[in-house]
């Protein structure tokens, strides 16, 4: 029997589904919180989250401002890519700089060439007091890693900007409380429930534009660690460093110093989506778990673009 | 072919699921063995689970392990919480809520059950329904989930006993019959094995039923099988004014999502709670003007008349509006469907007892009212199901509760819909959130 004959009423696709979703949880935040910001970083969740906020709040402007968080360390393209998509949608871009923390010294850094992901958090919190935010809106996603698969869709931050695991408030149905006390946050995670490959689909539907650096690209890289290393002013070849032209992709964009790219020749979204999908819905059958089999379809998985 | 030649034409949309069941019964297992068979485990993952296998001895790969987060959890003795993991079958997107099955979790399990259109209660072979049965079964009942899966796990510790699991099935119908569970199905599986999951094996043979990744596929969705009452609490109110174009100087839409039922430009409808009627002009989404909208779909509304509008208020169709039998005491309105008192089913979820005498601040759809304890009509054992006086609630207690409210709601039974039904309960000293409850 199929499965739509049992279906009496029309239901929502899941890109439908996960997309009204998160314009309800944009809703919420624009309804219950005085003053929120949206953290807008130009990368692909972040981009999908602009969608979600001209889709919620169209045509009215957005309720909230954009904020960007610039470690200095960033792709130029994907600099140039924020500050053009801010202008085409006509909304309020801040930028708050990781190397104003270090000029006030409330960023201090081991070593020069050191990655400044870790101090984005001080140039945030002083960015959400300078503004007064009670709630910042960002683009993580529960599938990630492990840890994140427990985040609440609305996750309370003390005073310090600190994510107590035991202090979370209990998220029912879809019923959020974003009550805060002075100086409390609210990171909000309207894309709490999507995946890697959801988020490729939905851009592709979309056709929303992406910094060039997502498509595969010739880029002289470096092996470390099993990781490839891209070559750049902020990380050069080290002596003994073998140097090679790959053509690769990014999966994340982020600083410099931190974010390898991967190996791939996918040059189009329908082609990233392709190896985002490959192991999720080739060879369905198999299912033995003895050893042999297991590295195998581990190494057919490798091949098509995961690490 | 290519993968994506290969994404299906229709999209059979999304399943949120609920795994109940401790680590003893193997619901990790049966979790990792759905991740795995379904492909959504990244190889660097399998990888590392590999490596452990191999380390503590074990001849094949534990896909326990996959949810290891939690029983190191526990044995921290941190709080457990309900973890969220996804897979697809290229046909339907899976949410499986994970939430750890012992009795002092209660409270995660009722988060987990809030949002799931299906429970698969898990029962070990070789135990039997037990005490813990009970109590998921009673609760995923309460949490209105309309779909119920009983798994017979651990066929492969009981020789693939067809005996054992019909002695099972039987005890569990005798029992579900006095909560008033109506859909069950009962499958036999070996998690462990991967028997009945995704493939069928070769030892169940016995059993013509469908595997349980086939139940999942073939399972209607939420608002899927029944006519609803449209329900549509206001979120955001659009007034773009300042955009500059003339024609949207009188724009004033309506945002929010449809809860239930479905509605089509020119119906006419009614906003509580101030029973004011209107037509919808026009359903919009971004840019574009839609016939009409379905449950769950998130549109912006626009009305004929210039009518009092806030956050909070409700737009319901002016022809389906199914009268509640006013319950004693409540405030005369327009309709019953506004009331200032509720009687609920209510689940403390706060470390703080609840105080009786306290006011507390109660959110039910995107509306908010202080209430005040009516009267806690008794506390219920979740194990014997057996009804207790009570005085006050801890956590983890279930309840029956009224409430007096300062403002009116517009709600409904939680049994006819799970949006305009359940509430939560805010501590405003603390802003937490205390309590979970459903009208009745």
């Amino acid at each position: 029997m199929s499965t739509l004959a049992l279906q009496q009423h029309a239901t929502l696709s899941h890109l439908d589904w996960l997309e009204s979703e998160s314009i309800h949880i944009l809703r919420e935040v624009a309804g219950q919180c005085a003053n929120p910001a949206l953290l807008f970083s130009g990368g692909k969740d972040s981009l999908v989250l602009l969608r979600l906020a001209e889709k919620a709040f169209r045509p009215g402007r957005f309720p909230f401002p954009l904020l960007n968080i610039d470690t200095g360390h960033n792709y130029s393209e994907v600099i140039d890519f924020r500050d053009s998509r801010a202008c085409q949608l006509n909304e309020r871009l801040i930028v708050r700089s990781v190397e104003d923390s270090m000029r006030r010294g409330t960023v201090v850094l081991k070593s020069p060439g050191e990655s400044r992901n870790k101090h984005q958090s001080v140039t945030l919190l002083e960015a959400i007091e300078e503004f007064g935010f009670d709630c910042c809106i960002g683009g993580a996603r529960r599938d990630e890693e492990k840890a994140r698969a427990k985040e609440r869709i609305f996750s309370f931050r003390d005073e310090f900007g600190q994510w107590d695991p035991k202090n979370q408030r209990p998220e029912l149905w879809d019923l959020y409380n974003a009550r805060v006390h002075r100086g409390e946050n609210i990171r909000a995670f309207p894309i709490s429930n999507w995946t890697e490959l959801d988020v490729w689909q939905y851009i592709e539907r979309e056709r929303l534009e992406l910094p060039a650096i997502y498509f595969a690209h010739r880029r002289a890289v470096t092996r470390r660690n099993g990781l490839l290393q891209p070559v750049t002013e902020l990380t050069p070849a080290r002596a003994g460093d073998v140097v090679e032209e790959l053509s690769v992709r990014f999966r994340t964009v982020g600083d410099i110093t931190c974010t390898a790219p991967v190996e791939s020749a996918a040059d189009t979204v329908a082609r990233i989506i392709e190896e985002t999908a490959a192991t999720t819905i080739t060879e369905r059958g198999e299912s033995r778990l003895d050893d042999q089999t297991s590295e195998a379809s581990m190494e057919q998985r490798k091949k098509e673009g995961y690490f | 072919m290519s993968a994506i030649e290969r994404l299906p034409e229709i999209d059979n949309g999304l399943l949120r699921f609920l795994t109940c069941g401790s680590v003893d019964d193997g619901k990790s297992t049966l979790i990792g063995r759905l991740l795995y068979d379904t492909k959504a485990i990244l190889a660097d993952t399998l990888q590392a689970i590999t490596r452990t296998s191999e380390r503590r001895g074990l001849e094949a790969v534990d896909l326990s392990l996959l949810t290891d987060g939690l029983q190191a959890e526990r044995e921290q003795g941190i709080t457990i919480d309900v973890a969220y993991r996804y897979f697809s079958t290229g046909q339907r997107k899976y949410i499986i809520a994970d939430a750890p099955g012992h009795e002092e979790y209660t409270r995660n399990m009722v988060t987990a059950a809030s949002t799931a259109n299906l429970a698969i209660i898990l029962i070990d072979a070789r135990k039997g329904v037990l005490t813990q049965t009970r109590r998921h079964s009673y609760l995923a009942h309460l949490l209105g989930i309309p779909h119920i899966v009983v798994a017979i796990n651990k066929m492969d510790l009981v020789d693939y006993a067809q005996a054992t699991y019909e002695r099972i099935r039987g005890d569990y119908l005798e029992f579900a019959a006095t909560l008033g569970i109506g859909d069950v199905r009962f499958i036999p599986l070996s998690a462990l094995n991967g028997d009945m999951i995704v493939d069928r094996g070769e030892r169940l043979d016995w059993y013509q039923g469908p595997a349980l990744l086939d139940i999942l596929e073939d399972t209607p969705s939420a608002h899927s099988e029944r006519d609803e009452a449209f329900r549509f609490p206001v979120q955001f109110i659009c007034r773009p004014q300042q955009a500059g174009d003339p024609k949207l100087h009188d724009y004033r839409g309506f945002m929010g999502r449809v809860e239930s039922g479905e509605i089509v430009a020119g119906d006419e409808v009614l906003i509580l709670p101030s029973g004011t009627r209107t037509r919808v002009k026009a359903i919009e989404f971004y840019g574009r003007s839609l016939l009409r909208a379905i449950a769950e779909q998130s549109v912006t509304l626009l009305l004929e008349d210039e009518v009092d509008i806030s956050r909070g208020d409700m737009i319901v169709r002016a022809e389906k509006l199914c009268p509640r039998a006013p319950a004693p005491g409540t405030v005369s309105t327009r309709t019953a469907l506004v009331t200032r008192r509720i009687e609920t089913m209510l689940c403390w979820l706060g470390e703080t007892p609840l105080d009786a005498q306290r006011k507390y601040l109660i959110r039910q759809t995107t509306r908010e009212t202080k209430a005040a304890i009516e009267s806690i009509d008794y506390r219920l054992d979740i194990n014997t199901l057996q009804r207790m006086p009570a005085e006050s609630l801890g956590m983890n207690d279930i309840a029956r509760v009224a409430f007096r409210l300062a403002r009116p709601l517009c709600v409904d039974a939680y049994a006819g819909n799970r949006s305009t039904g359940a509430f939560i309960v805010i501590d405003e000293a603390a802003n937490n959130t205390v309590g979970a409850g459903m009208i009745l």
